[in-house]
């Protein structure tokens, strides 16, 4: 039955989520903006409150963690039954709180996109181990990116034993995170098939922090820089099957995708949705207010402009609660996945660019939030995936081309 | 759960229904109904249109067979009536986000799109060339149910539950063919489902049985007018009262079938009082048509009225005193154009699909370079932007919830992107997208008419 509201079973969460942004987020938002990597302590209350609004929403969790909490709940259910879970809940949560703060956002203790990986693959050993801990996750290296096949980090297995060793960057809670989900290569010339993820614990010899980026946006949330000299972990540290399978290639880690890509969507379209609510705010002070029983082409530039963000950002989080649906319906949705993202991505930092622009030099002074959406929103059009990353596998999928067809 | 007992009895009051058993019921009566009314017709067996049909009727042929004797006998030409026949829209409000269509709904679409590309699509040329919608494409479509499922049963229709979301459904599909075909055969559905609606008992009398009829009787909102900047909250016709009639003065555009609809249901202000819908019949004296072929939609048959001093008794306002919710009048014309938008939308980014794999140059298809690849890519996600939008605002109004916003939006998002993907279209072709051999400069052309269309039917 197409229906596209918020059920009433997930608002309490959503709320929840946004007393959260509005009353913890916001008030120490520009704080951790001026004070890169310091710990925002106010924060850790917070992780227990993140297990009462999963038990808000019955169920289901507000973070990347919630998957995990499923998978468990999957086994009973009807294939037939269409079910608003973890992944919906999670993307209402995540749209919230980052309508508070992205950059606080992604360092909620325990709310990792590691967690989100382990919660997509992990076994119910592996669950049992690794589900209460704050996961960051390592894929970008010094010399590959976008290109995640291109990764140098290796894993060899010595006995019970991997050992890894590589050059991790842009490691998202690197520093503050219990353990990190680390891509690694078991053989170099067997490509993507080869690439496999492990979940290295924090404190494993051999893993070092080596510095923390400065970045323009979300510098609330710690980008670590880390190394791996023979890293030693468990054998049953990976995450999904250890077999290379050429057939399957890229798929078993790239499965992860399809469940946090839809996240950094709903993180896009919060940080969107703040800008543009504070900007209508500031505006209805000057006179000029949003209607919408009225011609289209009628009104002010500005409210023109207004109307035309907000169709904007609507699409974008219909898409990604499109997205989440299907994972949460098990149905694939690989491409859902990058369309919301792309179309997130790109509308989240338009929007909040475009409003500083509308709201002139107020809204490009520290002394307002907007230029600090501004500088957190790109982000969002950049990691798990940039917008040509997301276009091409669009494309590719579309136009039934493979990797080596459009490059 | 009794079917005979449910059609026959309290039809309507199934609030405490489980909705599953409602929509398969629902579902198979409808093909049913459709069943029995084109049984006969040679277009299911040319086309295979029966597969969708049967395949519901295999769910519970051993219920549901009595429903189709009963509404096979539905057709009267007038019909004096008491009080309005308000046919309800569904009653139990979903609980969860969904996006999966009803088994009506799978059908509906699967039939609309095989009747635009095995109808409209050999026609289209001519009927485009022509601003002629031809008859027998009209004809198939209203055969098919297009309008009768709107209008109830003791009108003439088949409807007995009225689904603005199916009908915007339907029309999507219909636009994959050609936009100016799919606005052509929903502007009687558009006069016949504001009857439905908002209609005095004499009203729907009087011409819902006609609408409801065999043939497709040609009829259409006048809404838009040819000003710049036309905006129709501030419509320039005007219906001034004079003792028990009104006199309405002005001129209406991108009226569809003008030249040959029987009826009007003209949007003209009153002053004092704010927008009103007057039903005006074609032969009213004062009133003059003239085609008036455009850039594109050629094959809705666009034209313009005139009004001169068009005296029409007051009863002819629609609603009587009570009017019209224009607010919902014209958010529900905005969700009809984007779905219109939306399915014209489609058929670019299915034609440039296979185009870009087989046309080469350097050597290799086009579709390997990421200046066309991702051109592609960005047309499939603003079509799925402009369809979810769209799809909210039908399913909102399908529950009777407030939609002038998402209304507004989805019809905004849907002029922007669909002549953005119009004129991708054309440009991914080069110099064989500006050619006629191909369709993509007619849908460059036809989507240029969405930003056009602020309102103009209603589903």
């Amino acid at each position: 039955m197409i229906w596209l509201e918020i059920p009433k079973s997930l608002k309490p969460l959503a709320d929840m989520a946004q007393q959260v942004g509005a009353n913890v987020f916001r008030p120490i938002s520009r704080k951790y903006d001026a004070a890169e990597h310091a710990y925002p302590k106010e924060l850790d209350a917070l992780a227990s409150l993140m297990n009462g609004m999963n038990a808000a929403g019955s169920g289901a969790g507000a973070g990347a963690a919630a998957g995990a909490k499923d998978k468990k709940a999957k086994k009973e259910r009807d294939p037939n039954e269409i079910i608003n879970g973890a992944n919906l809940a999670t993307i209402l949560g995540v749209e919230q709180l980052c309508w508070g703060d992205v950059g606080l956002m992604l360092s909620i203790p325990g709310q990792g996109l590691g967690n989100a990986a382990i919660a997509a693959v992990a076994t119910p050993e592996q669950l049992e181990r690794f589900g209460d801990k704050w996961a960051a996750m390592a894929i970008t290296e010094p010399s590959a990116g976008s290109d995640s096949a291109a990764i140098q980090t290796t894993a060899r297995l010595d006995g019970d034993e991997w050992v890894i060793n590589g050059e991790k960057i842009f490691v998202t809670a690197g520093e503050r995170a219990d353990a990190v989900v680390v891509w690694a290569t078991l053989d170099r010339n067997l490509g993507r098939a080869a690439i496999k993820s492990f979940v290295v614990e924090k404190g494993t010899p051999g893993m070092e922090l080596i510095r923390l980026d400065k970045k323009m946006g979300i510098r609330a949330s710690d980008t670590a820089v880390l190394s791996f000299s023979d890293c030693r972990i468990p054998k049953e540290n990976i995450l999904g099957s250890p077999e290379i399978d050429t057939k399957k290639g890229f798929a078993g880690v790239m499965q992860t995708f399809d469940n946090t890509r839809p996240m950094v969507a709903a993180m896009a379209i919060g940080v969107g949705r703040a800008a543009l609510e504070h900007t209508r705010t500031l505006l209805a002070k000057e006179g000029i207010e949003v209607r919408y029983d009225q011609g289209v082409k009628s009104g002010s530039a500005i409210e023109a402009e207004l109307r035309r963000m907000e169709a904007e950002l609507e699409a974008a989080r219909l898409l990604t609660l499109k997205a989440a649906w299907m994972a949460d319906n098990r149905r694939p949705n690989s491409v859902e996945a990058s369309m919301s993202k792309a179309k997130a991505g790109r509308t989240g930092t338009e929007i909040a660019l475009r409003c500083v622009e509308l709201c002139g030099a107020a809204g490009y002074s520290e002394d307002d939030l907007l230029e600090k959406w501004a500088r957190d929103a790109k982000i969002l059009d950049i990691f798990e995936g940039t917008q040509q990353i997301q276009l091409l596998i669009i494309a590719r999928r579309l136009l039934g081309l493979t990797s080596a067809q459009l490059r | 759960m009794n079917y005979i007992q449910q059609h026959d009895g309290d039809r309507f009051a199934g609030v405490d229904r489980e909705s599953e058993v409602n929509v398969l019921n629902q579902a198979m009566g409808i093909s049913l109904r459709l069943l029995t009314k084109v049984a006969g017709s040679p277009l299911i067996e040319r086309y295979g249109l029966n597969e969708p049909l049967n395949r519901l009727l295999r769910q519970g042929t051993e219920v549901g067979f009595e429903a189709a004797s009963k509404a096979a006998t539905a057709f009267k030409k007038v019909v004096k009536q008491d009080k309005p026949a308000r046919v309800p829209t569904a009653s139990d409000k979903p609980k969860l986000f969904d996006l999966t269509p009803t088994e009506e709904q799978e059908m509906m679409k699967e039939t609309f799109e095989r009747l635009a590309e095995e109808l409209i699509l050999p026609a289209i040329e001519k009927a485009d060339e022509n601003c002629e919608a031809p008859d027998e494409v009209l004809n198939a479509i209203h055969e098919m149910g297009l309008v009768s499922l709107t209008i109830p049963a003791e009108l003439g229709g088949d409807s007995e539950t009225r689904s603005p979301l199916t009908n915007l459904i339907a029309l999507e599909a219909l636009a994959k063919g050609d936009l100016g075909m799919a606005l052509a055969a929903a502007a009687p559905l558009s006069v016949a489902a504001a009857l439905v609606d908002f209609g005095t008992a004499d009203q729907q009398g009087k011409y819902l049985p006609g609408l409801a009829g065999e043939e497709f009787v040609p009829a259409a909102i006048a809404l838009i007018e040819p000003h710049p900047g036309f905006d129709p909250y501030q419509l320039r016709t005007r219906a001034h009262r004079k003792g028990s009639s009104f006199v309405l003065e002005g001129r209406k555009s991108f009226v569809p079938l003008a030249a040959r609809a029987q009826l009007f249901l003209v949007a003209a202000d009153v002053p004092g009082a704010g927008p009103r819908l007057f039903l005006v019949e074609s032969g009213t004296p004062g009133l003059e048509v003239r085609n008036s072929p455009s850039m594109g939609a050629r094959a809705a048959e666009l034209g313009e009225i005139k009004l001169n001093s068009v005296e029409i008794d007051e009863s002819a306002l629609l609603g009587g005193d009570a009017g019209a919710d224009y607010n919902l009048f014209i958010a529900r014309g905005r969700t009809a154009i984007s779905a219109l938008a939306v399915g014209q939308s489609q058929a670019v980014l299915d034609y440039v699909i296979p185009y870009a794999n087989e046309r080469e140059a350097f050597g290799e298809p086009i579709s390997h370079r990421q200046a066309v690849a991702f051109t592609i890519a960005d047309i499939a996600i603003e079509v799925e932007s402009m369809r979810v939008l769209m799809l909210r605002a039908g399913a909102r109004t399908e529950y009777g919830e407030d939609i002038v916003r998402e209304a507004h939006l989805a019809y905004l998002l849907a002029a922007q992107k669909s002549m953005q993907i119009g004129s991708h279209g054309v440009q991914l072709l080069g110099g064989h997208g500006f050619v006629k051999d191909h369709p993509v400069e007619r849908f460059y052309r036809n989507l240029r008419a969405v930003g056009i269309a602020d309102g103009g039917l209603y589903l």
